[in-house]
């Protein structure tokens, strides 16, 4: 798979898969997306990378062991759900912040976080996956 | 929306199945810094631990502690609802996980905990304490794949051809069972529009109608094949011998009796017009679990075999307990689950101490083990003694529940097969302690040095447990009762999840 054209396009379509990835986990909260389908539009443009340039370099590129993501993203939804307790609300309850910065409105919230955490459950458990069958396949 | 504020006490309710999440999430965020695991998997086992026995004390004080994830109102929102049954059996489930915590540190190398040993096994506590905890019948399910999941992490350590052929047959028969436990699900919530249990409950405990009585027979068969009732035992006895012991020894204390717990739950609490009209059969199994159990113990030599088969045999004593139904039947059911927990983990892991110390698991080359490791020997005959029902053990006062139950309500012959297995499980431990222990050692000892610490102390305190439960069985006996009074008449249980009478 490593011919000229693929290697040209594989960054400029990894890099642009990342970024809608990054879009669609944000505009989840009301319209259709969400974690679960960024996570594997990103799972996606992380195994074209490996194809494109192997495993070992899209291991390094990833800088964290997928695993290690993938637990990062089960500790931050559980955080997401623990913040519950200092407001005296039940567990996982859906806390609000707005801050304005530079004029700007911007909502934040604990489902906010816990979406980030199933992207990155998401994007951790399947490129470890993903990544693992591809290193199979190499000669 | 609930806008009451949440006392801080009633975090309790779901403590025991966050705290293993997040200690389990960051296990694996330090999956290659070892030396970490197990300084994290204790601490995270003690706490959840300690909020199991809080949230035991505080329903036990102030009734089931209801909490509504997110706030939302009750039949709509996934509801946790903690009630003497469901926290007591998560203090003996977190009694288990931290023995089988200590021990694991001498028995799991790195290259166990490199393959994740410690997160796998905090995410099967959160799945078994999720499974007691919650109010929502499809939220049971998703604890369910959640621990069965784990389960098959942990059966698969080490990926030896034996244990991928044990993890096979276990998958395969535990995901009919949950697939089985999903389509009555679904069929359920198509009959009656909910499945919150509290919702359930109110709405099915009067019916007698026909699709109950489908629902209840679909949710046993999946229940028994979850607790391996005969005929649907045989998955346990081919898997439970492959994976690590420290594995086997959660697996047989914890898992079969969260189908022994979902049983109780679903049968008993919410549909027991469905548990009456399959009482018979429930109670036929019950034997025949116990007895086959009972023999199949005694035809093995292979040591780990043999617990799969005493595990089997206790769980046909919890459900005859179950089939005899009433306050005292049911709490004869929770009382021998509970000791049971204690006991069967306590003997797996004696089952290792004795593969360390005599350097094998076959009863035909063991021996002389009276002689080189006298504290083993005492621990493994107390066990015998609370396996086999006698005193001090505390299989004692189950049995001796269990035996009434049956006799007042005219079940004299299961009462005489609940007998007649603890003979046999007694025999054939009372072979493993003839052979390993008295008859001269085969061959010149294994292992010469000390035990370690971190063998001996799980061992000892899962046997002070037992010891306690044996010489002064009056509170854990309360708490039982007190369980199953909550089934038997669950106003308590619904009042908590509708403070307000709705519906």
């Amino acid at each position: 798979m490593r011919t000229l054209i693929f290697r040209t396009a594989a960054p400029y379509l990894t890099s642009l898969m990342l970024l809608f990835s990054v879009f669609v986990l944000l505009r989840g909260h009301n319209e259709p997306g969400g974690g679960f389908i960024g996570g594997l539009i990103a799972v996606a443009a992380f195994a074209i990378q490996g194809i494109a340039f192997g495993v070992p370099e899209a291991r390094r590129a990833m800088r964290f062991h997928p695993m290690a993501i993938s637990g990062f993203g089960l500790f931050l939804s559980a955080i997401a759900g623990m913040v519950s307790i200092v407001f005296r609300v039940p567990f996982l309850s859906g806390l609000w912040w707005s801050p304005s910065l530079f004029g700007v409105t911007v909502d934040l919230s604990t489902v906010m976080l816990f979406d980030i955490g199933v992207y990155l459950v998401v994007v951790g458990s399947l490129t470890s996956v993903a990544l693992s069958l591809e290193e199979r396949e190499e000669p | 929306m609930t806008t009451t504020p949440v006392a801080a006490a009633d975090w309790l309710v779901v403590a025991p199945v966050a705290l293993p999440i997040l200690c389990g999430a960051v296990l694996l965020m330090v999956r290659h810094r070892i030396w970490l695991h197990a300084w994290i998997a204790m601490a995270g086992t003690s706490l959840m631990l300690a909020s199991s026995l809080g949230l035991l004390l505080r329903s036990l004080s102030a009734g089931p502690r209801t909490m509504v994830m997110g706030g939302w109102l009750p039949p709509f929102g996934i509801a946790f609802t903690a009630d003497v049954l469901g926290a007591a059996f998560s203090v003996a489930a977190g009694a288990v996980a931290v023995a089988c915590c200590a021990f694991s540190l001498s028995d799991i190398g790195s290259t166990g905990r490199r393959y994740g040993f410690y997160a796998f096994f905090m995410l099967l506590m959160a799945g078994v304490n999720g499974s007691l905890l919650t109010g929502d019948l499809f939220n049971l399910y998703v604890w369910f794949e959640v621990f069965v999941i784990s389960s098959f992490g942990l059966l698969v350590l080490g990926s030896e051809r034996e244990q991928i052929d044990g993890a096979v047959k276990y998958a395969i028969l535990n995901l009919t069972a949950t697939t089985l436990f999903l389509a009555a699900a679904a069929l359920l919530y198509g009959a009656v529009g909910t499945l919150n249990m509290a919702d359930l409950t109110l709405a099915l405990r009067a019916q007698t109608a026909a699709p109950i009585h489908a629902l209840a027979g679909l949710f046993l068969f999946a229940f028994a094949m979850k607790a391996a009732a005969f005929p649907l035992n045989f998955w346990l006895p081919a898997s439970y011998h492959t994976p690590r012991i420290v594995v086997a020894a959660l697996f047989g204390a914890l898992l079969t009796k969260i189908g022994i717990y979902a049983l109780l739950r679903v049968l008993a609490m919410i549909m027991p017009g469905g548990l009456e009209s399959f009482g018979g059969l429930v109670a036929w199994a019950a034997a025949a679990t116990m007895i086959l159990g009972g023999l199949g113990a005694l035809a093995q030599s292979d040591l780990r075999r043999l617990c799969g088969f005493l595990v089997i045999s206790g769980i046909g004593v919890m459900l005859a307990g179950l089939a005899v139904g009433g306050t005292d039947g049911l709490s004869g059911t929770i009382l021998y689950a509970i000791q049971s927990m204690l006991a069967m983990a306590a003997l797996y892991l004696a089952c290792d101490a004795i593969r360390d110390r005599g350097g094998d698991i076959s009863l035909n080359r063991l021996g002389g083990l009276y002689a080189s490791a006298p504290l083993l020997a005492a621990v493994m005959l107390l066990l015998l003694l609370a396996i086999g029902g006698l005193p001090p053990g505390s299989g004692l006062w189950a049995k001796v529940v269990v035996v009434k139950a049956a006799l007042d309500h005219g079940f004299g012959w299961l009462a005489f097969c609940v007998l007649a297995s603890g003979a046999l499980s007694m025999i054939a431990l009372a072979r493993v302690f003839l052979l390993a222990f008295w008859r001269p050692a085969q061959a010149p000892a294994a292992s010469v040095t000390p035990p370690s610490p971190t063998m001996l102390l799980p061992l000892l305190g899962l046997s002070a447990a037992i010891l306690w439960i044996g010489l002064l069985p009056e509170t854990v006996l309360s708490i039982s009762r007190l369980a199953a009074g909550g089934l038997v008449d669950p106003a308590a249980y619904v009042g908590s999840v509708f403070p307000g009478g709705l519906r």
